[in-house]
């Protein structure tokens, strides 16, 4: 254990239903997520990225184990206090075009304010300081339907950070975007974990991005074992060897990217 | 900026309810002078008679009943297009007013002439053709919310509540071969929809359901909004998105079937006065928009109303008129909505 812990996870285990059938894709997970790192969960399609995310997120109970968030159980607490907790970032289509930026941001002020969701001085200072963060202060007053797919993850971003969680959660946050945008993006997260002590946990595709911006990996293995560690210890330890089942693909550390 | 557009598009709505029910007193089959109108609302009254009941217990009912009619069924358009995250979803098109027209015909029919007239004074029967017409919206909206966790996408769950309506008619063309001929008649100029069904004596029922359930949704924007961005971020946000549903969709059923019973089945008011509201606003803020749409649906209900009294040789069924308003909009919201903002 360690005070800085943001996120742990004791014995998770996840999966889903099929029908009558309970199918379990991960068990066994102790893990721990620490004030000011990103984290990139990598794994191969159907591994269980999206599985463990959904069950971290509480969108999907989890099969077994419990999982806290600044030592509070997050599956028994009231959503209320979980939407304190933990912000999501997540690449489901949204019917928010006809907002502002300003208002897309605001609506991460909801779990702080009270029945009507007006947002007084305070909640106005902290969307403008969210945006700002987010590097989409400009905007504030453009449609979201104006935006580009970068504008609008960074919109997503704002709105995330304007909750004031200390983990945020993102699921394929760099999924439709360009080069650009995704180096952005990640480098983005990397400062808001830095600079702003958040703990960043994101899933992804883009190996290579991620491991060269993140501190810390989850490996979800071809053998259903997460593994967890800095960039530079699990590329050592050759664990990246074992993300993919397809055998005409290594891993080249050299380039830090998969070659054939 | 689009605060001033939000306080200008209220001014002149508001204007605009108050020249329609202006136009809606004075205009009608029966020619009152407008000076004796003013007589007749003071207090002093006419001189007469006919033309005292004429606007004190036809007119004034029926702007009234229009008013709330129109803003209700658009609160439900606006409720049941958040809640479905469908931009074409609506009472009459989703099948909750056939739902409830449903129920109205088994209450009509199996009570068959035996109601003395559509709405017999008596308050038993008005109430027994509420109380049908709840249960068929409330049916409608539970089958929907079923599906809709089956069938993903929207246009299919449109389809499913132009099926839904296609059932409940042919149930209806089943209820009627055996109904008696007055319970056939009645029920058939129900259908044609109109605004002079609700009595001064009604009128408060009517009203004040109706007002209830407008209070409702205004109180809940906070969910609405945050429903805007899906389920998933809805519930990172603290809403608890199945209960939020369901009381939307209580709403939606009390709302339609009010309206439904009192006035008839009435098309394309709740599926197009939500886009006059966001087109005139620019917005999809619901704190802006519910008060929008409530005032944009009672004037539009206002202005059919007004178009139903205006042929010399009769009324006109509100349900011939509300297409012709309707269908230009919906078409142009179909061949726009790559410009119109909340639909990307």
């Amino acid at each position: 254990m360690n005070d800085n812990a943001i996120l742990t996870t004791h014995n998770l285990a996840v999966g889903y239903r099929n029908g009558k059938q309970q199918v379990t894709l991960l068990s066994g997970l102790n893990l721990h997520l620490n004030k000011g790192k990103l984290v990139a969960l990598l794994g191969q399609n159907g591994a269980g990225k999206s599985t463990l995310l959904r069950a971290i997120t509480c969108d999907e109970r989890p099969i077994g184990g419990t999982i806290e968030v600044d030592g509070k159980n997050l599956l028994e607490m009231p959503q209320k206090e979980r939407s304190r907790l933990l912000g999501l970032v997540s690449t489901e289509r949204i019917q928010a075009g006809a907002l502002t930026v300003e208002e897309l941001v605001g609506l991460g002020r909801q779990p702080h304010t009270g029945f009507l969701g007006r947002l007084d001085d305070e909640d106005h200072r902290i969307v403008r300081q969210a945006m700002a963060d987010a590097g989409i202060a400009a905007k504030a007053g453009d449609y979201i339907a104006s935006l580009s797919d970068g504008e609008r993850q960074k919109a997503m971003i704002a709105r995330a950070l304007a909750q004031e969680t200390p983990l945020i959660v993102l699921d394929e946050p760099t999924a439709f975007l360009d080069v650009a945008s995704r180096i952005e993006t990640m480098r983005l997260l990397q400062t808001l974990a830095h600079d702003r002590g958040k703990a960043v946990l994101l899933s992804s595709h883009d190996i290579s991005q991620s491991l060269m911006l993140a501190d810390e990996l989850w490996l979800i293995t071809t053998d259903r074992q997460v593994l967890t560690g800095t960039t530079t210890d699990l590329v050592a330890a050759g664990a990246m060897d074992h993300l993919f089942t397809n055998r005409s693909i290594h891993f080249n550390p050299q380039i830090l990217d998969y070659s054939f | 900026m689009t605060y001033r557009r939000y306080t200008v598009t209220l001014v002149v709505l508001t204007l605009l309810l108050v020249l329609l029910a202006l136009a809606c007193l004075v205009f009608g089959s029966v020619d009152i002078p407008v000076d004796r109108i003013i007589d007749i609302l003071s207090g002093k009254g006419s001189g007469n008679k006919a033309w005292d009941i004429i606007i004190l217990q036809s007119r004034l009912p029926m702007i009234a009943t229009a008013a709330l009619a129109g803003a209700a069924l658009s609160i439900s358009g606006l409720l049941l297009q958040t809640t479905f995250n469908n931009p074409l979803a609506g009472p009459s098109i989703l099948g909750v007013s056939s739902g409830a027209g449903l129920g109205v015909a088994i209450v009509i029919l199996a009570l068959g002439g035996s109601l003395g007239g559509l709405f017999g004074e008596s308050v038993g029967s008005y109430m027994a053709i509420l109380l049908g017409a709840l249960m068929g919206a409330g049916a409608v909206l539970l089958v929907l919310i079923a599906f809709s966790t089956i069938v993903r996408s929207n246009t299919m769950l449109l389809i499913i509540g132009i099926l839904v309506s296609y059932l409940t008619s042919s149930v209806v063309q089943l209820l009627n071969s055996v109904a008696t001929e007055e319970g056939v008649h009645n029920y058939v100029s129900w259908g044609f929809g109109n605004f002079s069904g609700v009595s001064v004596a009604q009128m408060p029922v009517y009203a004040g359901i109706i007002i209830l359930a407008l209070i409702g949704s205004a109180l809940m924007v906070k969910p609405l909004n945050a429903l805007l961005l899906g389920a998933r971020y809805a519930r990172n946000l603290g809403v608890n998105v199945s209960m939020t549903r369901n009381i939307l969709l209580i709403i939606t059923g009390v709302l339609t079937a009010v309206v439904t019973a009192f006035c008839g089945p009435i098309g394309f008011i709740g599926l197009v006065v939500p886009h006059i509201a966001r087109m005139s606003l620019g917005t999809s803020n619901h704190s802006r928009l519910v008060p929008a749409t409530i005032l944009a649906g009672a004037d539009i209900a206002l202005l059919c109303a007004v178009a139903s009294v205006s042929s010399p040789h009769g009324i006109i069924p509100i349900n011939a008129i509300t297409p012709i308003i309707g269908v230009p909009i919906i078409l142009y919201i179909i061949l726009n909505r790559r410009r119109i903002q909340y639909f990307n």
